[in-house]
């Protein structure tokens, strides 16, 4: 048993932008670290909030959800409606007891392979820091949501 | 467990089996994934050759296999070879899996141990979806015979008249008053030094005049509904101001225009046209356009000097901004580039110092028809210089600007001091990076202009400047530059400079591209479906690409990828009908409750509501497959085929059988599914 906790974390991509950077970011040997393994998923619009829980519950420590940049969607606008459901789900993760950190959205468009490669890695350092993913165990635990950068400009 | 699964792991030679220990992620398969339904497990140097699909097909054959899993490279790349070949097996092609463990593991890690045990955890993931996967149908969707191509230059010229030479219609859309895009501009073509008009202008007039071509110049698309084989477009036909139906083109309107505009379009900003003009005279369609922002009758209400004098009564100042709607089944883009602003880099003088000219500039200069007719001199119209400069790369391999390389510029400046040299006699200073000649005859162009005399100093150009330090530099434009094979610092005193200008994406191209639904690049370039293999087409069915929008790119190229796209366009109006992926959302009617909740998350409009029975309904027309609708019932009523909600799930499930190198719990979550 090594010392250092691998977090394992699932990723959701989008097929015409996150999962198309992901492949650039193969095809361009960017590195990143292994502990992210994806889904390709038609759209960010396609993610039901419970496959993250599903994920969190099967052991992952952290979720990863990438969509098209807003407006650049190829539907159109579902992303908006996978960051709807984001905001939401990080209220239902913290009255459950889980640290909101664990889950997060990022907008990769198809160019961006190394930025993508970048958030994993951020993500995967981020999730470390957390330690593993104590479902259930602690009842007590709150946590206040950080506002995310978005909201911080609609107010 | 009822299904019988085969496992392909593939080597890609030593892409894949480099950094992914392949035999142990097959025995593991075999071993540990024989309680999930896998009865073979096989690897192979390369899966996707005939060998490896041969493999596929047999194992489906002898041991009658009820899916196929096979981890090697993305689906974007090999998704469709190993489909075909389950069904050359005999097994419905959606019962196969590709898992990618090459863009996503080989190439991205380069721990070993971990490398292997993320393959194996792609790879479980793999064998638990396919479970889930049902046999499919591919969609048919007709393909309306007619095409939209967008923008007039010589990539969409090109393709217009192949697609319309083949017996196909074509609306040719294009923004300014005439095609012929930049090539219309040019002097002279590198490396043969044709005449860039004569070579084009025919062209400009087939297209106009091609009984299957309907050209709309000074139009521009404003939207697009629909998909492939079924794209609506609506154009806006800007108001010309002319009845084109009367106007025979004489040209009188112009002539007789009291007020004189600099053209910044066609002459650069070094030239003047009329309020009322056509850019050029070889400009197809003949009809001119009335300038309304500069026209002495739209300012001040009086003049109609080409009313008065236009013998057709053609000219029409009440005709208003027209909207037309097109059926189409293929769009190809054909935007192409804009120049990069010099004025970006002060130190280069430009737009400071008169006798500093952008590449495009000095095209206008060197054009018989131009402002100079044809005689390269100075700004102040009369003055031949006797030394000149160019620099090369001037927004371009620059981080401060743009990092690509533009392609084109030295052979273009190549160009120019061949014809300063020829048609001055002037010395010619080239100030290149590296000197980049690399096609058909360009090199051979580089050794002539090179044998002619013109002298070529390795090194960017740090300054252009006015201020003189030594007698002999008075007057001139002095050249600062680190002259890297000589290893020191020049000043060379020239009287002209040119600034071979790199391209750029046109400015509105990300708005071009959310228009058609396609994708950019960081730089703004559109992006195509595959750089290498698929260099015209887009991640969007029935949306080209060609000529400069996609990059940089040379006449030839340009011409190359009009005519490339247009044989993908018609590649499918011969078929007739395109196949596309069968990922659709359907509503189990008894499990709908009503609750309308999907009805506004559709974009395409694609659901609708049955009053009578209350519930929804998915119109598999419309339906693109996003899969929102899916994620969004409270029901569980709609099904996302190809993405199911049992497929994700058990893919999770897979993915998570494993944990990382020696990290916890691998062995009690992989027994307790297996269990």
């Amino acid at each position: 048993m090594s010392e250092t906790f691998e977090p394992v974390i699932i990723g959701f991509t989008c097929n015409w932008c996150s999962y198309r950077a992901a492949d650039l970011a193969g095809t361009a040997r960017v590195k990143y670290p292994p502990n992210v393994r994806l889904i390709r998923l038609m759209c960010s619009g396609r993610l039901d909030p419970t496959f993250v829980l599903k994920a969190l519950a099967s052991g992952a420590d952290g979720v990863l959800i990438t969509g098209c940049h807003p407006g650049e969607c190829h539907y159109i606008e579902q992303n908006y409606k996978a960051m709807r459901r984001f905001l939401l789900l990080r209220r239902t993760l913290t009255q459950m007891g889980i640290e909101p950190g664990r889950v997060k959205l990022v907008w990769a468009s198809a160019a961006e392979g190394v930025r993508l490669a970048q958030e994993i890695a951020n993500l995967v350092e981020e999730v470390r820091a957390l330690g593993p993913l104590n479902w259930g165990k602690d009842e007590t635990s709150s946590f206040i949501l950080p506002p995310l950068p978005f909201e911080l400009e609609a107010a | 467990m009822t299904e019988k699964i085969g496992v392909y792991v593939c080597h890609c030679g030593t892409n894949i089996a480099g950094t992914v220990d392949v035999a142990e992620v097959r025995d593991w398969a075999e071993k540990r994934l024989k309680g999930r339904g896998v009865v073979v497990a096989r690897d192979y140097k390369f899966m996707c050759s005939s060998l490896g699909q041969e493999l596929i097909e047999k194992d489906i054959k002898e041991n009658e296999l009820t899916r196929v899993v096979v981890a090697a490279c993305s689906p974007h790349l090999h998704e469709q070879t190993f489909r075909t070949a389950c069904k050359r097996g005999g097994l419905n092609p959606y019962l196969c899996e590709l898992v990618s463990i090459r863009e996503q593991v080989s190439w991205v890690h380069t721990d070993q141990e971990a490398a292997t045990d993320k393959a194996k955890a792609v790879l479980s993931g793999g064998v638990e979806r396919v479970q889930h996967h049902e046999p499919l149908e591919p969609l048919r969707v007709p393909i309306h015979p007619a095409t939209l191509v967008v923008g007039g230059g010589i990539a969409g010229i090109q393709t217009a008249l192949e697609i319309a030479d083949a017996g196909k219609h074509v609306y040719l859309v294009e923004r300014d008053p005439s095609i012929g895009g930049h090539m219309a501009q040019f002097d002279k073509t590198f490396p043969t030094l044709d005449c860039s008009a004569c070579i084009l202008t025919p062209k400009m007039v087939s297209a106009g005049t091609h009984p299957n071509i309907t050209l709309l110049t000074w139009s521009e698309v404003e939207k697009v509904d629909g998909y492939v084989g079924n794209f609506v477009v609506t154009i806006r036909k800007k108001a010309r101001c002319v009845n084109t139906e009367l106007c025979t083109g004489c040209g009188i309107c112009q002539e007789k225009c009291p007020k004189k505009v600099i053209d910044e379009i066609y002459e650069a900003g070094l030239g003047y046209r009329k309020a009322v003009y056509t850019p050029f005279p070889q400009a197809v369609p003949k009809y001119p356009v009335i300038d309304k922002p500069n026209c002495t009758y739209f300012l001040k209400g009086t003049c109609k000097a080409c009313e008065k004098f236009c013998p057709t009564s053609a000219i029409d100042f009440n005709q208003e901004d027209e909207l037309i709607t097109v059926e189409v089944g293929n769009i190809v883009l054909a935007t192409g580039y804009d120049l990069f602003d010099p004025r970006r880099i002060p130190h280069y003088g430009y737009g400071r110092l008169a006798n500093v000219f952008t590449s495009l500039e000095f095209e206008r200069l060197t054009n018989a028809a131009g402002p100079t007719n044809g005689s390269i001199v100075l700004r102040d119209g009369k003055t031949t210089p006797k030394a000149v400069g160019i620099v090369h790369c001037v927004g371009s391999r620059d981080r401060n600007y743009n990092n690509y390389c533009s392609a084109i510029c030295c052979m273009q400046s190549l160009k120019f001091a061949h014809l300063v040299k020829e048609r001055t006699g002037a010395t010619v200073y080239n100030f290149y990076i590296d000197m980049r000649t690399a096609a058909k005859a360009y090199d051979e162009f580089y050794q002539r202009v090179l044998e002619e005399g013109t002298l070529f100093v390795r090194g960017r150009v740090a300054e252009v400047t006015d201020a003189a330090r030594l007698p002999s530099e008075e007057g001139k434009l002095i050249i600062q530059v680190e002259d890297t094979l000589a290893g020191k610092q020049r000043r060379i005193p020239v009287d002209m400079v040119i600034l071979s200008a790199g391209l750029q994406p046109r400015f509105d191209a990300k708005a071009t591209a959310k228009l058609f639904g396609i994708s950019c690049s960081a730089d703004s370039w559109f992006i195509e479906k595959h750089p290498k293999l698929d260099p015209v087409a887009t991640m969007t069915e029935g949306v080209f690409i060609a000529g400069c929008c996609a990059g940089p790119k040379d006449i030839p190229n340009s011409v190359a990828q009009g005519a490339a796209a247009a044989a993908r366009v018609l590649a499918h109006i011969d078929e007739g009908e395109i196949m596309l992926e069968p990922v659709r959302a359907t509503v189990i009617a008894e499990k709908c409750s009503g609750c309308r909740i999907c009805n506004n998350l559709c974009p395409f409009n694609a659901i609708l509501f049955h009053e009578d029975r209350m519930v929804s309904e998915v119109n598999a027309a419309l339906c693109q497959g996003c899969g929102t609708c899916v994620a969004a019932c409270p029901a569980g009523a709609i099904t996302g085929t190809g993405f199911s909600n049992e497929q994700i799930l058990s893919q999770i499930e897979g993915l998570l059988m494993l944990n990382i190198a020696n990290g916890r719990r691998p062995v009690e979550i992989a027994e307790a599914v297996m269990a």
